[in-house]
């Protein structure tokens, strides 16, 4: 289907009727690409000329005082950070590992695709619903009460499927001479899966992870129930653990709906849309050096 | 060679733990969604709940009836597919058919990043931008209304139908399309009589996958429908599954937070049903590509 093929088939005699249904439908697909595209540039373009004005140092270095009349966002990076290492921490070990299973070890088709199964159906589960579950299990069974470490395991939990997907593809396309050779040479199946595949598919797991920083930053609802609200500064990681912290869009809510800010609802918006953008180009970056490599 | 066993006997329960970890995962969340969800059920009537239409939780006597938020998802999720679906299967056809790879390679990510962008910065420029647009437009008293929340939800589920369809398109054989040409058919019937009826199955997991991401997107809508727990007018303020959950669940206690959380179970059971028909078109996809 080459671009000049329309053009002479157009040049043909063809009936009314047909020529009306060309140009109608071929004026539909440019009329919702330029919409779509349009909505993104204006989408962008509006946040950030309402936000960027409203972000200074101080804005980004300080926490919120309501003595001072002041409003800083320092803690809610630094919560917002908390919890990507520790989600991060517990889902990528848990995820990389499932794959292997998936993808070296099963012996069992059934298996397999009963867990695949229940994959897909935690990437469909609502955030809210998660929400729901985390507060009821890691934040009064488990008793850890509204905190990070409540909210970044059930945002483990959500992002899993993601890591799991990412890293059995790039599993996939390990050549299987690799793992012949090493077994011809003696290697058992994890000596070979330590020294030769996982190697391989390194950047598969950092897109993955980088992925999956891209959900647990836009993630709000999830973590309303699981870790509050707070915007208390704590500079130490192992006391913000067990301390309740809004995550970035959390406050961006809570400021906007719960204090009508929108000066400040913007800015916060400018910083994660700065935030996406870099995730969504770091993705971009390592699934091209990905490419090559393969 | 004897540690070499061991190791590997090791290795292989620590990966087969990994592995059980979604399985048991997706059973503990059933579970507790049906264990935290069944009481205030049983205490408010089946009935009563599901087709009650008033909601007065704070009220005495207190009225749970939650068939407003049902028929407001359900109508919003109607509104959003009617709109997101076009276009973005216009979308779908304009990066896979129509624009050359140049041209969609720099398109493409545009998509990928309107999926990136969080829910709760959608709602802010909802609430912000279109709440007050369409109270001027449409001269309603207030402009959070289901109407907006269904514009809001059709950008949000826009990206996946978009990727989703996509490469159901993509994957159409190349001989199929160029029978249809060497037949006389122009390029734009050819999509539409061919490529398109041939990915049937891949679009329609598309569609299912946005109306999955609609049920249950919480924060955006709660930010432009106004959440008043009405029976769904398309121009009158709405509250919806996911909303009534997050709006009371700080401060609710007893039969109330309970009536809560049996919302959620409401909620689980319909994503659990679009879930099972995701899968089964998945698999039918797949087996056509197969055959």
């Amino acid at each position: 289907m080459k671009k000049d093929s329309s053009v002479t088939q157009l040049n043909m005699k063809l009936s009314k009727g047909r020529k009306a249904y060309e140009i109608i439908l071929k004026s539909l697909i440019y009329l919702s690409a330029i919409i779509m595209s349009l909505l993104l540039i204006s989408l962008i373009g509006y946040i950030f000329v309402r936000g960027l004005p409203n972000i200074s140092w101080e804005f980004l270095s300080t926490q919120r005082s309501v003595l001072e009349d002041r409003i800083g966002i320092l803690p809610n990076i630094l919560f917002t950070l908390y919890i990507i290492i520790t989600s991060l921490a517990i889902a990528l070990p848990l995820g990389i590992g499932a794959a292997i299973y998936l993808n070296e070890y099963a012996s069992y088709p059934k298996l397999v695709r009963f867990i695949e199964f229940s994959t897909e159906t935690l990437t469909a589960i609502p955030s809210i619903i998660y929400g729901l579950v985390g507060m009821l299990f890691f934040s009064q069974r488990l008793g850890l009460k509204s905190s990070i470490l409540a909210g970044s395991l059930t945002l483990a939990i959500m992002i899993l499927p993601n890591i799991i997907r990412v890293t059995q593809e790039s599993l996939k396309t390990t050549p299987q001479s690799y793992r012949d050779g090493a077994a011809a040479l003696g290697a058992t199946r994890w000596y070979a899966i330590r020294t030769i595949v996982l190697p391989c598919t390194i950047d598969g797991i950092v897109s993955g992870a980088i992925l999956a920083i891209g959900r647990i930053v836009s993630e709000s609802a999830a973590l309303l129930f699981t870790a509050g609200a707070g915007y208390v500064l704590v500079t130490n990681y192992i006391k913000a653990l067990g301390t309740s912290g809004g995550s970035l869009s959390v406050m961006l809510y809570v400021y906007v709906m719960e204090n009508g800010e929108f000066e400040v609802g913007f800015a916060i918006a400018s910083v994660l849309m700065i935030l996406v953008l870099l995730i969504n180009f770091a993705a971009k970056a390592t699934k091209r050096k990905l490419k090559k490599i393969g | 060679m004897k540690q070499k066993n061991v190791t590997e006997k090791i290795m292989n329960t620590v990966f087969i733990i990994c592995a059980l970890i979604s399985i048991t995962a997706v059973i503990g969340i059933t579970a507790y969604m049906i264990v935290s969800g069944l009481p205030a059920i049983k205490e408010i009537g089946l009935r009563e709940f599901l087709f009650g239409r008033v909601w007065k939780s704070t009220a005495s006597p207190p009225q749970f009836g939650i068939l407003p938020f049902i028929l407001s998802s359900l109508f919003a999720t109607f509104g959003a597919v009617l709109i997101g679906v076009p276009m973005g299967l216009l979308m779908s056809v304009f990066l896979s058919k129509i624009a050359s790879p140049r041209l969609s390679a720099s398109v493409r990510p545009a998509v990928e990043l309107l999926a990136g962008i969080p829910s709760v910065v959608y709602g802010l420029v909802g609430m912000i931008v279109l709440v007050p647009f369409v109270m001027d437009v449409f001269n309603v008293k207030s402009g959070s209304t289901l109407f907006s929340a269904i514009i809001v939800l059709a950008v949000m589920i826009l990206p996946s139908i978009v990727s989703v369809s996509e490469s159901a398109l993509n994957a159409v054989p190349k001989k199929y399309e160029e029978a249809s040409l060497a037949l006389g058919a122009t390029k734009i019937e050819t999509i539409f009589k061919v490529s398109i009826p041939a990915a049937k199955s891949g679009i329609t997991a598309g569609i299912v996958l946005g109306i999955g991401r609609a049920i249950g997107e919480a924060m955006a809508v709660m930010m432009v429908a106004g959440n008043v727990a009405n029976m769904p007018e398309l121009f009158g303020s709405v509250r919806f599954l996911t909303t009534a959950i997050s709006l009371e669940m700080s401060y609710a206690g007893g039969l109330q937070r309970k009536a809560l959380f049996s919302i959620g179970l409401v909620l689980f059971v319909f994503i659990m049903i679009i879930n099972i028909i995701l899968n089964t078109l998945l698999k039918r996809g797949y087996k056509h590509e197969k055959r």
